[in-house]
């Protein structure tokens, strides 16, 4: 069934309409796109989920008249700012990238899923304009007119990963044109962007968004915790952030179990990468670390959990599996890359879970927060893993596509800029984004480091 | 169809060219206000109008870039390809330009509101220069269709480009000091309301002389673009936008900034009309037609459909933000960049205030 729709595939290969021809330097082009979506992502993370903590404290004010919760939600909402301000900015690189990297994919398919970055740009531009009026709006506007001006960033921070995901899941599973001659035709952009694989795409990576915003924020207040600082403004902020980082994760066990099997259907090559399975074999195992050797076609030092994969993929201990040899060698992703990532995600988000699972327990049967100093030192841990988590999961997902573009359509080398000088644009980015990491990270301690209630006292100061 | 969303291109980029291009103006302004004291004056004046809305007027050029690559995706395959340096250093330039004037708001000293000011301000000169190139590459006939087929140097830095790159700048230039202006005066701060008059002045006569000192350099480079913009549609729009801009400099020099914000906009308006007009019927002269470059019908409805309920969101939404902005409701105390770092007594209260 799998080797088939590969088969059908292979029979529908478009040729870009700028020549198809493609460039030298596909892999640096590769490291660009990349290394703008790992600074991007995360910032994204505090887009979808930052939001609605900050409403969801702001609530907490209006409902208690209690200022120190309007100071927490002032604070986070001047973080969130700053970071929809670097969002801008490495969003709109991505968009140029586009451009600049893949012309030949944008020429091609820009018809075919273009409007799904046309209604993200409408979100994104409704974004802008509330969270503005929010983060400028504090003691401006009515109480009520001012939490109402929040829910609009809450929504637009879902519809515009909706769009953006649907995109990516298109290049997955691309949909909704035909092909004739090496030519796309009749574009039906609404099938293309609600592709089959949205569904679990979306509702994994918005979880991944609660999870690092939540654990991100939530360790900056356990290592405040640790030093002894466990007032209301402390307090509420951990239990807040570690709140919505629990609960995403423990969602996200299941979801995690929805893409693997939605995986195994539409890219069986991706799910044969994620776990260096060689041959096509009934009741495959899950193996545990190790390394894949190419030239044996195996993973070495591994530990295999018999049957375990196909218990996981078909959800039947003697489920088929596809395996790496179903294509030519030279359509299959770098193995080693997409499974050690894949690896580290599920490793990273199953300690979450438990994590998640031991905050919860002790909140709900005991009535307190955890004691252990132990406790707080993995919420410390756990913001960075969760970024680790984040960009292996990407990682995993985007280079076990290679070496397509758009998934059996069309190859990445083909759609390439036929620049030659990428490297020189690469160092630069490398240096810009070093630079930037270092002055937000400069800013957010300078911000962390201001007592809360300056936040009541500064009506008018609202940064940048 | 496909001269809707040419249209729509259109709208984006001229209230990107007013709205973002008076951010880079701002910027400008920044960076020749002198030294720290001297200038302190005008910089918070800039600092405080551009806070609240330079997010939302970036976002006009992602519309831009979303509307050209899924109506036009050949057109933006090449030109993106052909004239990836500018359009790298705007890129750059934005991430430069955005963190910077972000983190000067957070600033604690004033050496660190120099480093990053000046950051702030130099990207503010190139990517509005960037993309003025960018767009004289375009006019001048110099992208052909393909994967980076034209000459990536050559395509830009051209009389043409760099005259065009200018204009972007000057213009930009103009465009903030007749808002800030405007700005000042609602702000009740007479003093920074007479300099920046007189910089709109300055700017505007500037900006209308070398547009048509301009008309030399396109007539001997790039002629097919001249000769679209001196006759027929084009010539009408030219003279529409040199009306509005010299009506602008009347409306400034007799201090009436509220209309000189609309009319300095429709010059904007009609010499982006111009440009398209002088081109007409070319996408990517010359010879990528608007037909031949448009997506495929179904996209095209698909795509206006999608813009046409994004805009009953949207116009609100901006119609709600302008209205706090100009009624005042969002200002934030005017503040001298410089004051801001005078009572420093002690190192850990950053934010202190006089």
């Amino acid at each position: 069934m799998a080797d088939a729709a590969l088969l059908t595939l292979a029979a529908e290969r478009v040729t870009g309409v700028l020549g198809g021809a493609g460039g030298p330097d596909a892999l640096v082009a590769r490291r660009m796109q990349a290394l703008s979506l790992a600074v991007h992502i995360p910032i994204v993370c505090f887009g979808i989920a930052f939001p609605a903590m900050i409403l969801f404290v702001e609530g907490l004010y209006l409902r208690t008249g209690d200022v120190t919760y309007k100071a927490l939600a002032k604070r986070w909402s001047k973080v969130a700012l700053t970071l929809f301000a670097v969002g801008v900015v490495t969003g709109t690189i991505l968009s140029f990238e586009f451009g600049l990297l893949w012309p030949d994919f944008m020429a091609t398919f820009g018809e075919v899923f273009g409007v799904g970055f046309a209604l993200e740009g409408v979100s994104f531009f409704i974004e802008a304009i509330f969270i503005a009026i929010y983060v400028y709006g504090w003691d401006r506007l009515s109480r009520r007119a001012h939490f109402l001006c929040g829910i609009p960033i809450v929504l637009t921070g879902f519809t515009g990963s909706f769009w953006v995901l649907g995109v990516n899941a298109w290049m997955n599973d691309p949909t909704g044109f035909g092909v004739v001659d090496g030519r796309v035709t009749d574009p039906k952009p609404w099938e293309a962007l609600l592709a089959p694989n949205l569904g679990h795409e979306l509702t994994h990576m918005y979880l991944a968004g609660y999870m690092v915003a939540g654990f991100v924020v939530a360790g900056v207040y356990a290592t405040a915790w640790l030093r002894g600082r466990r007032d209301l403004h402390h307090r509420a902020g951990l239990v807040v952030a570690l709140s919505f980082a629990a609960f995403a994760a423990g969602a996200q066990g299941l979801v995690g179990d929805w893409a693997g099997r939605r995986v195994s259907v539409s890219q069986p090559v991706k799910l044969a990468a994620f776990e260096g399975v060689q041959r096509t074999q009934a009741g495959a195992p899950f193996t545990i670390g190790g390394y894949y050797d190419a030239g044996r076609g195996e993973v070495r030092y591994g530990l295999p959990i018999p049957k375990m994969l196909s218990v996981l993929a078909d959800h039947d201990p003697n489920g088929r599996v596809v395996g790496l040899d179903s294509v030519p060698p030279a359509d299959r992703p770098p193995v080693n890359v997409v499974r050690i990532s894949f690896q580290t995600m599920v490793a990273i988000g199953s300690a979450l879970g438990l994590l998640a699972l031991l905050f919860v327990v002790t909140v709900v049967f005991r009535r307190r927060l955890p004691r252990s100093p132990w406790f707080y030192r993995a919420v410390v841990a756990a913001g960075p893993l969760s970024l680790v988590a984040l960009i292996a999961g990407w990682i995993a997902t985007e280079v076990g596509r290679q070496p397509w573009i758009v998934y059996g359509v069309m190859r990445t080398s083909e759609a390439v800029t036929r620049s030659d000088s990428l490297e020189i644009g690469f160092a630069f980015l490398v240096v810009v984004y070093a630079g930037l990491t270092v002055a937000v990270a400069w800013l957010l301690r300078r911000l962390a480091r201001r007592p809360p209630a300056t936040e009541l006292a500064e009506p008018a100061e609202a940064g940048g | 169809m496909a001269e809707i969303c040419l249209a729509l291109v259109m709208v984006g980029i001229t209230a990107y060219a007013v709205l973002g291009g008076a951010d880079f103006g701002g910027g400008f302004w920044d960076l020749t206000a002198g030294g720290a004291e001297r200038g302190g004056r005008v910089r918070g004046m800039v600092q405080r109008s551009m806070s609240p809305v330079w997010e939302a007027n970036h976002v006009w050029l992602i519309f831009v870039l979303v509307m050209v690559w899924t109506a036009f995706p050949v057109a933006f395959g090449s030109l993106f390809s052909t004239l990836a340096i500018p359009l790298f250093l705007a890129a750059i330039g934005i991430i430069f330009r955005g963190t910077a004037f972000a983190l000067r708001g957070h600033a604690g000293t004033i050496r660190e509101a120099r480093l990053l000011g000046a950051t702030f301000a130099l990207s503010s000169v190139l990517v509005p220069f960037c993309f003025g190139a960018t767009i004289g590459g375009i006019a001048s006939g110099r992208v052909p269709v393909g994967n980076q087929a034209g000459d990536t140097v050559g395509s830009w830095l051209n009389p043409t480009g760099v005259l065009i790159g200018v204009l972007a700048v000057l213009t930009g230039a103009y465009l903030a000091a007749v808002f800030l202006a405007g700005d000042s005066v609602r702000a009740g701060l007479p003093d920074l309301a007479r300099a920046f008059r007189a910089r709109a002045l300055g700017a505007g006569v500037l900006t209308g002389a070398v547009a048509l000192g301009g008309l030399v350099v396109l007539r001997s480079d790039a002629r097919a673009l001249f000769d679209g913009l001196t006759s027929g549609g084009g010539l009408v729009a030219v003279l529409l936008s040199g009306l509005a801009g010299a009506v602008t400099l009347g409306l400034v020099a007799t201090e009436r900034y509220g209309p000189a914000r609309w009319s300095a906009a429709a010059a904007v308006a009609a010499i982006t009309v111009g440009w398209v007009l002088a081109q007409d019927p070319y996408v990517l002269p010359p010879r990528l037609t608007l037909d031949q470059a448009a997506a495929s019908d179904a996209t095209l409805t698909t795509l206006v459909i999608s813009m046409a309920i994004g805009a009953l969101l949207l116009v609100p939404s901006l119609w709600y933000l302008y209205r706090l902005v100009l009624q005042g409701r969002l200002d934030q105390d005017f503040e001298p960049l410089d004051q801001r770092f005078r009572p420093m007594s002690a190192g850990d209260e950053p934010e202190a205030r006089p």
